[in-house]
């Protein structure tokens, strides 16, 4: 605010020279306001810029070397823009004025071949990085310079992406967990993730890149956690109302802390039976972790395949018959045992992305923070429009 | 049971309770919407403007005025994807912790489809096509589209595909199911109900327009430029437009297919992309981002036309490497058909098919590149004139490399692991969004709006709506990278951790600037008409200008140019100029034109009552105006009378006029 009023606000006059100091007196003032910036930078938590793990490290890293590699580029353009806009501004008489100058083999040498050779260092970091971090790929080592000892195993997680709440099973220890993880430092842990109904994706940010979890199919995670502590863990794809609040801690934890954390889960835990997990899988949201000390053994296996409910045909059996040349017309038969999107609208709950007249709801209506119609507001007149979802299955 | 029955024939499945009348930010949109709506219809009937309204506009098929509706659509709808924006940002600074801010999930993710949607569909794209169609006639020398019918009737299903999404926000609800509708989720199990359906039809009608708008200015650039102006004499702008419209017709037909693919998973029961029977919603991703990437260069390609031609004007300078601009342009379009995969690196695909798109959207940043290198060496030597376009195109330089830069960032998939659909994302796009297509189209306006009204734009507006603008740009999006690198992921109605809060308020900060931005820029239109007087420009040149649409009056004649001008040079206008150009006096001939025909705005009609239909399964509705549309277009193959002659008079008459006023000023 340092600048003279008139100034501020160049006016329409082509009184052009005199935008000058101001002008620069903003960059000044721009970089007066830097080092606050920096100072409330400090204050949060770029979990990404400073993770916890090897994987996110190395992300991380990729993530600083590449954008170093573009700032060559980038601050030169940046810096020749403002400098080219001050030094020919129509003002300056002293500047050059060469309206004729259009061609330079040397320059379009140059302005082509210097972000080719950029794109070329950063392509080979690409293919290199892209390999290495794979995250189907088992992991190579625990941090830099600390191999994985040979005896040691990865430790098994299945995850599923349910609505909404993340389940977790361990099956070297039988137990299972709902909107909590856990997991030793520095033992290579590999995830196998699905979904139940939609497409979601799993992502603890301290740990790991993210990678989608997908009905009817399984993706891989591999990562290891370096340092204990208490990390936040996240749906990053958007999948219906209750999405926010799809959040858990992931705890990295000392040996001896995890088999502590292990016996508290079997000794708290309930069981999980297929009913059970029936009733788990249906919508709700901010569910409060929960803790199985054990469950039905082949549960994540049905659960990827779309089985987990009695009648249902598993994916892989079907498609072991496909892959015997289908079953002809006898697959009519197995129609409604390969449906299994519409089990949300014949058990009478609400779909995630549903809206009028099917929600069963006021359109928009102010109620409903928890992502539940509030019963005094669908009265009975709301009740003739339950009947529309059904009526459209005439499949 | 029968009353049921009968309401659901007439009615389908629409009842009283699907208007929310009750909702109270729909009460005050509504009657916001009714009185400005009842406003411009009493004054439209005041002044008697329905006839000229209806004869001089809707029924138009000069491409002049088919432009200017386009940007009025653009500029329409950007308020409502504003306000949509506002409401967003406001929900986010509040929400956290116990707070669980205004708007619930259910609203809340309505609000950020509806966003996404209109923002890209409604008003990028009529943007665009508006400048593109004012434009690129006028800078080949022609006299109008090839098929100006066409072009009426692909305005008005633009309108008719916005008025569809629109009317969702009286009755019913729209999709909460994203901008690009993934399903499972937006499939008939996941998202019962009207959401998704007025998605689709208003998506498949405007992009009926779109495809028709793209094959006309693809046949008019290719057909019918002036003699002498080959294709290394075309304008750049030209170039951008025909790369652009070249995708649009080889990007826009997938869309409709997907759409239709998931329209019929919705109404027939086929398990396109279902988890059921079989289907595979993985084919849903390839298949919209094979549309949605090149979408991304149909928006930027005549931005980058616009700022190449503004720079050239304002820094009074042959455009450098004028060459590799039209091969840079040239290999963006290609490439752009290479990439999509990235839009989805983290869905699993190995490790080299997740190279191989990762590097080929590198490679895009090098003609990129070299297009802002050449930007910056015209001005190299240039003379500077700091003219609202300029100071657009300026501003776009610096911001849109920030913005290139998290793009190619981005590309890297272990990268992308960490910040796909983080707020770094979407920091990312409206980095190019806005600093690109929106700068651009900015710029446009304030450049050719003399051409248009024959008066300038008044600068002191101009320039406070820039500034509002770019600073409210910076702080809006800026905060949002930060909070991406803190592992905040995107379309999150509440969160809890407090500490993040601050970066929330800070970003609604911004978009309270930009707000000032866009009022500044509609009190910048309002002085201008005003001052009109003031501001006239007479000579039809204001800018010194290069290319031929300088060399006809402000606003031009009908018919555009009363000759046919020969192309002897680049900047065409320019050359004329330097070389002593003289208007002919004589020798007019009767123009041949094309005539006005409402076919397009009555077809286009039909289609929001067919979409109605289909949307809330009123199938008679439906059935009755898909017939109509039939019978229309049918019908208007029987009208022979689509053309006229200007009179040789008339010609002489507006030229004479023209000369008197360029020799009262000289």
């Amino acid at each position: 605010m340092a600048t003279p009023a008139p100034n501020t606000l160049p006016s329409p006059s082509p009184a052009r020279h005199r935008r000058g100091p101001a002008a620069s007196a903003r960059r000044l003032l721009q970089a007066l306001a830097l080092p606050p910036l920096f100072v409330l930078l400090s204050g949060c938590n770029l979990v990404v810029m400073n993770p916890a793990g090897d994987v996110a490290v190395q992300q991380r890293n990729l993530v600083l070397a590449s954008t170093g590699l573009m700032l060559l580029i980038i601050l030169p353009v940046i810096g020749l823009t403002l400098w080219f806009a001050w030094r020919y501004r129509a003002s300056n008489e002293n500047a050059t004025y060469d309206p004729e100058w259009h061609h330079s083999t040397q320059l379009e040498v140059v302005i082509w071949t210097a972000p080719l050779l950029i794109v070329i260092a950063l392509g080979a970091l690409t293919w290199i990085s892209t390999h290495t971090l794979d995250p189907f790929r088992p992991l190579g080592r625990l941090a830099p310079n600390r191999p994985i000892p040979a005896d040691v195993k990865p430790l098994e997680v299945e995850a599923v992406a349910l609505d909404w709440k993340w389940l977790f099973f361990y099956p070297e220890l039988g137990i299972a967990t709902v909107n909590e993880l856990a997991a030793p430092v520095d033992r290579p842990l590999s995830f196998k993730l699905t979904a139940t109904s939609v497409m979601n994706a799993f992502y603890v940010p301290a740990l790991a890149g993210m990678i989608y979890a997908m009905p009817g199919m399984e993706t891989k995670l591999h990562a290891v956690i370096n340092k204990e502590g208490v990390y936040d863990g996240l749906a990053s794809q958007y999948s219906g109302s209750g999405f926010s609040r799809m959040t858990f801690k992931f705890h990295g934890l000392s040996n001896d802390g995890f088999d502590k954390w292990v016996d508290k889960v079997k000794q708290e835990g309930a069981e999980l039976g297929r009913d059970a997990y029936l009733e788990l899988e249906k919508p709700s949201e901010a569910v409060a972790p929960r803790y199985y000390k054990s469950y039905e053994s082949g549960l994540f296996t049905a659960i990827v395949n779309l089985c987990a409910q009695p009648g249902k045909m598993c994916m892989n059996e079907m498609m072991r018959i496909d892959a015997a040349g289908g079953a002809g017309k006898d697959s009519a038969e197995n129609r409604e045992r390969l449906q299994y999107d519409n089990r949300r609208i014949l058990q009478g709950e609400e779909a995630p992305g549903a809206t009028v007249p099917a929600a069963g709801r006021a359109p928009r209506s102010e109620d409903a923070k928890d992502g539940k119609p509030d019963p005094s507001r669908s009265g009975p007149d709301m009740n003739q429009d339950k009947a529309a979802p059904a009526q459209r299955h005439h499949h | 049971m029968a009353d049921t029955d009968l309401m659901n024939l007439v009615f389908g499945r629409l009842r009283l309770d699907d208007i929310p009348y009750h909702e109270p930010i729909l009460q005050v949109t509504f009657a916001g919407v009714a009185v400005v709506g009842l406003a411009v219809l009493g004054v439209i009937t005041y002044y008697r403007f329905w006839g000229p309204l209806w004869r001089d506009w809707v029924t138009s098929v000069d491409h002049k005025k088919i432009g200017i509706m386009y940007i009025i659509l653009a500029i329409v709808m950007l308020l409502r994807g504003f306000a949509d924006a506002l409401l967003m940002r406001s929900q986010q600074a509040i929400s956290f912790g116990e707070n669980q801010g205004f708007l619930p999930p259910h609203h809340y993710d309505q609000i950020f489809t509806a966003h996404g949607v209109i923002m890209i569909f409604f008003v990028a794209m009529p943007f665009v096509t508006g400048m593109m169609n004012y434009v690129v006639p006028l800078q080949i020398g022609a006299r109008d589209v090839a098929f100006p019918f066409l072009n009426n009737f692909s305005f008005w299903m633009t309108v008719s595909g916005a008025i569809t999404v629109m009317i969702s926000l009286f009755v019913g609800e729209f999709s909460r199911a994203t901008w690009l509708a993934y399903p499972p989720l937006s499939g008939a199990d996941m998202s019962p109900g009207v959401g998704v359906d007025y998605y689709i039809w208003g998506l498949q009608i405007a992009g009926i327009g779109t495809t028709l708008s793209g094959i006309n200015l693809v046949a008019t650039i290719v057909k019918m430029r002036a003699p002498g102006m080959t294709m290394m004499k075309l304008p750049i702008f030209v170039w951008t437009s025909l790369c652009t419209n070249a995708l649009i017709v080889a990007a826009f037909p997938i869309l409709s297919a997907v759409l239709a693919l998931l329209t019929l998973d919705r109404y027939v029961g086929t398990h396109f992309f279902t988890n059921d029977l079989g289907g595979n919603p993985m084919m849903y991703f390839n298949l919209i981002w094979i549309w949605g990437h090149p979408e991304v260069y149909i928006l930027i390609l005549p931005a980058f036309g616009i700022f190449s031609e503004v720079t050239s004007t304002f820094c009074g300078k042959r455009l450098f490497g004028y060459v590799s601009m039209v091969y840079a342009t040239v290999v963006i379009t290609i490439l752009s058909y290479l990439v999509w995969l990235h839009h989805f690196f983290t869905m699993g695909s190995g490790a080299s098919v997740n190279s191989f798109f990762g590097i080929t959207t590198m490679i895009i940043s090098i003609p990129t590149g070299a297009k802002i290198f050449n930007w910056l060496f015209t001005m190299f030597r240039g003379r500077i004139r700091f003219e609202v376009p300029m100071l657009w195109t300026v501003s776009f330089m610096v911001t849109f490399v920030i913005g290139g830069m998290t793009g190619v960032l981005l590309a890297v998939p272990p990268a992308d692991f960490v910040l796909h659909n983080s707020l770094f994302l979407i920091a990312h796009f409206h980095n190019v969004i806005i600093g690109g297509v929106l700068f651009g189209m900015f710029a446009g306006v304030n450049y050719w709006w003399p051409k248009a009204f024959g008066f300038k734009l008044d600068p002191f507006w101009g320039k406070v709506s820039f500034w509002f603008w770019t600073v409210g740009f910076y702080v809006a999006f800026m905060p949002l990278y930060v909070l991406g690198l803190m592992g905040v992921t995107r379309r999150q109605q509440h969160l809890e951790d407090p500490s993040l809060q601050v970066w929330f308020v800070l970003a609604a900060c911004g978009a309270v600037l930009i707000a000032i931005g866009i009022a500044a820029m509609l009190t910048q239109f309002t002085v201008s008409i005003r001052n009109r007087e003031k501001l006239r420009d007479v000579t039809g040149d204001p800018w010194g200008g290069r290319t031929l649409e300088w060399s006809t009056s402000s606003p031009p004649p009908e018919y555009n140019f009363a000759f046919t001008p020969r192309i002897h040079d680049l900047d065409a206008w320019y050359d004329m100029k330097r070389r002593g150009y003289e208007r002919p006096r004589e020798g007019f001939k009767a123009i041949h034109m094309p005539k006005n025909t409402g076919t397009g705005a009555i077809i286009s009609a039909f289609s929001v009552a067919f979409s109605f239909g289909m949307v809330w399964y009123i199938w008679w509705l439906a059935a009755l105006s898909f017939v109509a549309m039939i019978a229309a277009a049918i019908i208007h193959t029987f009208n022979y009378n689509r053309d006229f002659d200007i009179p040789a008079d008339t010609v002489v008459r507006t030229e004479a006029e023209r000369s008197a006023v360029l020799a009262a000023m000289a």
